[in-house]
C-alpha cells in the first residue's frame, strides 16, 4: 500500500530534521564556548562547519520536493507537514548562520580580554536553545499544547538582551577604545535574540501542522513601545 | 442560491439495505459539488434520486426531503410520487462511468432526448447539435462526420458525447457518476476542463473516480461514508484541513 | 527450478491432433445427412420440374399436370399463419423482455410457453378441429388452419422475439430514460429497432416450419383436390405438405418424378426462407452500432 511509503517518507523526514536541529543546537553552544574561553581553534571549526548544515538542509529539501512529486495525493495534515518542513528547515539554517557568524565574532576579537565577564551572553544562549530543542521536538510530535506554551520564554531572552545592551553602550560611552569589541559582542547578543524569535515561527508551524491553524503567537512585550 | 435543497433523506432497497441514513445537504447552483467516499457509501444512490432514476430499482421506501430550486426560487419536491419525471429528467440529466453511446450515428445520439420531446423542427435540431458539441469541446472533431456511427469514436470522445448529448436538452444540472474512470488521462484532463466551463451555466454534480479528481475539481465536496454524510465543505478546506477524522483518513488514503 | 511436465510434448501434439480430427469428421458427419436428402430429393425430382408443373392444375387424378394449387395454398397459409401468429408472439414478448415483473406470475407463463412448444403437432390439429372447425363453426377453412398453425408458431416467435429484445442492453434503456423518454418511447426507439433482425429471424424461422407441417392443417383446412383456388378465408385449400403426403401415399401409379418433384419444391421453399433468414442475420451484424 503507498500509504506505508508514505508514512515511511515523513517519518525519515523528520529524523532528518531532528539531525539538523542537533547540528544547529552543537554549533551555538560551542560557539558561545568558544567565545568565552577565546577558543580560535574551535571557532574555526564552527565557522567552516556551517558548511555541513546548508548541505543538510539542502539534502533535506530536496527529500520533500520528492516526496511531494512522488506521493499523490498529498492532502490535509500530510501536506501541511511537508509544507513545514521546509519551512523549518529554513528556519534552522539560518540559525546555523547565526552560529557561524558568533564564531567569526570570537575570531575577530580574538586574543583580547573581554571588556566584561560573559555571563549574560550564554544565558541567553541556553535559554535559546532549549526554546529551541523543544519546539523543534514538539514540531515533530504534532504537539500544539507544547508548542504554544514555548514562545513565552521568549520575554526572558529578549530581557537579558535589553540588560546587555545597556551595559554595553555604557561601557563603551566610559571607555571609547572598548568600542570595537562592544559591538562585536552586542551582534553576538543580536544574533541570540533573533535565535529566539525564529524559534516562535517553528512553534507557529508545530500549530499549523496539529490543527491546521495558521496563527501568530504574539508574545511581542514592546507593543506599547512602538 | 441553492439548486438542492436536501433534507434528512433516507433510501432504503427492497432488500433492506439502507443506503441513505438521513441526508442533509444544499447544493449550490452554477459550482461544482463533490460527492466522494468509498463504494458503496450512498454517492450513485443519492444522484439516482436527484433524477428519479431511482424508480427503475428496486426501491422499498424514501423519506425526508429533497427539492430542486428553480429559477424562481419556488422548490420542486422531487420525492413526489406525482412528480413529472420526464420532465425533470430533461432539468437534471446525467453521464454515466462507462460512457454509453445509443446505437446511432453521432447526429442521432445527440438529437434523440429532443426527438423523445416531441422537437422535430430541423434547424433547431442542427442548431442544438453544433452547440452541445462546442460546450463539450468536441464539435472541431466530429463536425465532419456527424453522420458516422458514434461507436466509431474513441472512448474519450464517446464519454464527451454522452456529456454533449446531455447538454444538447439544455438542462439545469449535470450529474456525472464517475466519468473519467475508464478514460486516459488527456481525455480525463479535457472533460474535467469542460466542467469548469459549464460550471458558469450549469450546476455540477459530480462523482470522482479518485481523491485527485475531487481535489482538482471541488468547489463544494461532500463526504460520505457508508451512506452518512460525515463532512461537507469548501473543497479547498476539506483537503488542506479536515474536521473529521474518518474524512482525513480516506483522504489520506489510510483506507477506502 | 523448471517444471517437468509428465508427458513428452511430442504426445501432447499427437492427441491433440487426434482430437482435432475427430471434432472434424463428427462435423461433417452431421452435415452429410442434410447434404444427402437434399442431393436425393434433387436428383430424383429435377426431372419433373417445369413451367408447366409449377403453374398448372394436377390432372389425372394427380398423375400429370401442375402442382400451382398446392404451392399458392402453402403461400396463402404461411402467410396466414403470419398473420395470426406475429402480432400477438411479438406483443408478448415485449411484455415479458420490458414489463413483466420476475414472479410467480411471469414464471408461469414462460413454463406455459415453453411447455407449448413441445406439443405434437397432430394434437394441434386436433385441437384447431375442435376448437376453430366445430366449435367456433369457422369449418375446415384457411381460417382455421392459419389459427392452428399459428398457435403452433407463437411460441417459436415469443421466444426468439424476447431472447433478441433481451440482447439489448440495458443500459441502453436507462440511458434513454434519463434523457427523459418514456418506457414505451424506449421499447419503440431502442429495444424494438435494435432486436427487429432477431425477431426477423425468429419469425421466418417459425414460418419456415408450419410452413412444411401436415398434422395441424389435415382436419383444419386441407383438402386432397380442389378444382378451383380458393377465393375466400372460409374456403378450404390444398398445401403442398397434404399434397405430398396424398401422392405418396394414396394414389396408385403416381409417378415417383412427381412426387419427388412436388418434394423438391416444398423443399425449395423451406430452404429459401432458411436461406433470408440467414441473409437477415448476417446483414444485421453487419450494419450493427453496438
Amino acid at each position: 500500500m503507498t500509504r506505508a511509503n508514505l508514512d515511511y517518507r515523513l517519518q525519515k523526514l523528520l529524523d532528518e530534521i531532528l539531525a539538523l536541529n542537533s547540528m544547529v543546537e552543537t554549533a551555538t553552544l560551542q560557539s558561545i564556548e568558544a567565545l568565552k574561553n577565546h577558543d580560535l581553534e574551535l571557532a574555526r571549526q564552527i565557522y567552516y562547519g556551517d558548511a555541513q548544515i546548508n548541505a543538510r538542509r539542502f539534502e533535506l529539501e530536496n527529500d520533500c520536493m520528492i516526496t511531494i512529486a512522488t506521493q499523490q495525493p498529498i492532502v490535509a495534515h500530510d501536506l501541511r507537514l511537508v509544507a513545514s518542513i521546509l519551512e523549518v528547515v529554513a528556519e534552522l539554517e539560518r540559525m546555523g548562520d547565526y552560529a557561524k557568524g558568533i564564531a567569526k565574532i570570537c575570531l575577530q576579537i580574538g586574543n583580547t580580554p573581554h571588556v566584561k565577564p560573559l555571563v549574560d551572553i550564554p544565558r541567553m544562549a541556553e535559554i535559546a536553545v532549549s526554546m529551541l530543542h523543544r519546539s523543534v521536538l514538539a514540531f515533530v510530535q504534532s504537539d500544539a499544547e507544547t508548542a504554544r506554551e514555548i514562545p513565552k520564554e521568549d520575554d526572558e531572552v529578549d530581557s537579558l538582551y535589553k540588560q546587555v545592551y545597556r551595559e554595553l553602550v555604557s561601557i563603551m560611552f566610559s571607555n571609547p577604545s572598548t568600542i570595537d569589541q562592544a559591538n562585536y559582542l552586542m551582534w553576538a547578543a543580536h544574533n541570540l535574540e533573533r535565535m529566539a524569535d525564529r524559534v516562535t515561527n517553528i512553534c507557529e508551524r508545530a500549530v499549523y501542522v496539529a490543527t491546521g491553524q495558521m496563527k501568530e503567537i504574539d508574545v511581542s512585550d514592546d507593543e506599547g513601545t512602538v | 442560491m441553492n439548486k438542492f435543497a436536501i433534507s434528512d433523506l433516507r433510501v432504503t432497497y427492497s432488500d433492506d439495505v439502507e443506503a441513505l441514513h438521513g441526508i442533509t445537504l444544499e447544493i449550490p447552483a452554477n459550482s461544482i459539488t463533490v460527492l466522494f467516499g468509498p463504494a458503496g457509501g450512498g454517492k450513485s444512490t443519492l444522484l439516482r434520486t436527484l433524477n428519479r432514476l431511482n424508480d427503475l430499482s428496486d426501491i422499498k421506501s424514501v423519506s425526508g426531503s429533497a427539492s430542486l430550486v428553480n429559477q424562481d426560487s419556488s422548490q420542486l419536491d422531487l420525492l413526489d410520487p406525482k412528480l413529472d419525471v420526464i420532465g425533470l429528467r430533461r432539468r437534471v440529466s446525467m453521464v454515466f462511468a462507462r460512457p454509453i453511446v445509443l446505437p446511432m450515428t453521432i447526429r442521432e445520439n445527440l438529437t434523440y432526448g429532443l426527438t423523445l420531446a416531441g422537437e422535430r423542427n430541423p434547424g433547431r435540431l442542427a442548431d442544438a447539435v453544433e452547440r452541445s458539441l462546442q460546450k463539450s469541446a468536441l464539435w472541431d472533431e466530429v463536425k465532419d462526420r456527424l453522420d458516422e456511427p458514434a461507436v466509431s469514436l474513441s472512448g474519450g470522445q464517446q464519454q464527451r458525447l454522452c456529456l454533449a448529448r446531455s447538454l444538447a436538452l439544455d438542462p439545469e444540472v449535470i450529474m456525472l457518476d464517475e466519468p473519467t474512470s475508464g478514460l486516459d488521462p488527456i481525455s480525463t484532463t479535457k472533460v474535467e476542463a469542460s466542467l469548469q466551463e459549464l460550471k458558469e451555466n450549469y450546476t455540477i454534480i459530480l462523482v470522482p473516480h479518485s481523491i485527485q479528481q475531487a481535489a482538482r475539481t471541488a468547489d463544494q465536496a461532500a463526504f460520505l461514508l457508508q451512506g452518512h454524510l460525515i463532512e461537507y465543505t469548501e473543497g479547498k478546506e476539506l483537503f488542506l484541513n479536515p474536521h473529521d477524522k474518518r474524512t482525513q483518513d480516506y483522504v489520506e488514503g489510510r483506507f477506502g | 527450478m523448471t517444471i517437468r511436465p509428465n508427458s513428452s510434448s511430442a504426445r501432447r501434439n499427437l492427441v491433440q491432433t487426434i482430437g482435432f480430427s475427430g471434432l472434424t469428421v463428427l462435423a461433417i458427419l452431421t452435415v452429410l445427412p442434410i447434404f444427402f436428402v437434399v442431393v436425393y430429393i434433387f436428383v430424383k425430382g429435377i426431372s419433373a420440374i417445369s413451367l408447366d408443373f409449377l403453374t398448372g392444375f394436377p390432372t389425372d387424378g394427380m398423375r400429370s399436370g401442375g402442382i400451382y394449387p398446392a404451392i399458392l395454398g402453402t403461400v396463402i397459409l404461411t402467410f396466414g399463419t403470419a398473420i395470426a401468429a406475429v402480432p400477438l408472439g411479438i406483443a408478448a414478448s415485449i411484455y415479458l423482455s420490458e414489463y413483466a415483473a420476475d414472479n410467480r406470475w411471469t414464471r408461469m407463463i414462460r413454463i406455459s410457453i415453453v411447455s407449448l412448444a413441445g406439443i405434437p403437432s397432430v394434437v394441434y390439429g386436433l385441437f384447431g378441429l375442435g376448437v376453430f372447425v366445430l366449435f367456433l363453426g369457422t369449418g375446415t377453412s384457411i381460417l382455421a388452419a392459419s389459427l392452428t398453425l399459428g398457435i403452433m408458431t407463437l411460441p417459436v416467435v415469443i421466444s426468439t422475439a424476447e431472447e433478441a429484445m433481451r440482447a439489448v442492453p440495458q443500459s441502453f434503456r436507462v440511458v434513454s430514460i434519463s434523457l427523459g423518454g418514456t418506457k414505451w418511447q424506449t421499447i419503440r426507439r431502442i429495444v424494438i429497432p435494435q432486436s427487429v433482425s432477431g425477431i426477423l429471424t425468429g419469425v421466418i424461422l417459425g414460418l419456415e416450419r408450419a410452413a412444411g407441417e401436415t398434422a395441424p392443417i389435415l382436419f383444419t383446412g386441407a383438402a386432397f383436390y380442389l378444382p378451383t383456388l380458393p377465393t375466400s378465408a372460409m374456403d378450404e385449400t390444398m398445401a403442398l405438405p397434404y399434397h405430398l403426403y396424398v401422392i405418396s401415399t394414396q394414389v396408385p401409379g403416381m409417378p415417383s418424378s412427381i412426387q419427388f418433384g412436388t418434394a423438391l419444391v416444398l423443399l425449395f421453399l423451406v430452404l429459401s426462407l432458411n436461406l433470408l433468414a440467414t441473409v437477415i442475420r448476417s446483414r444485421a451484424r453487419r450494419r450493427r452500432m453496438w
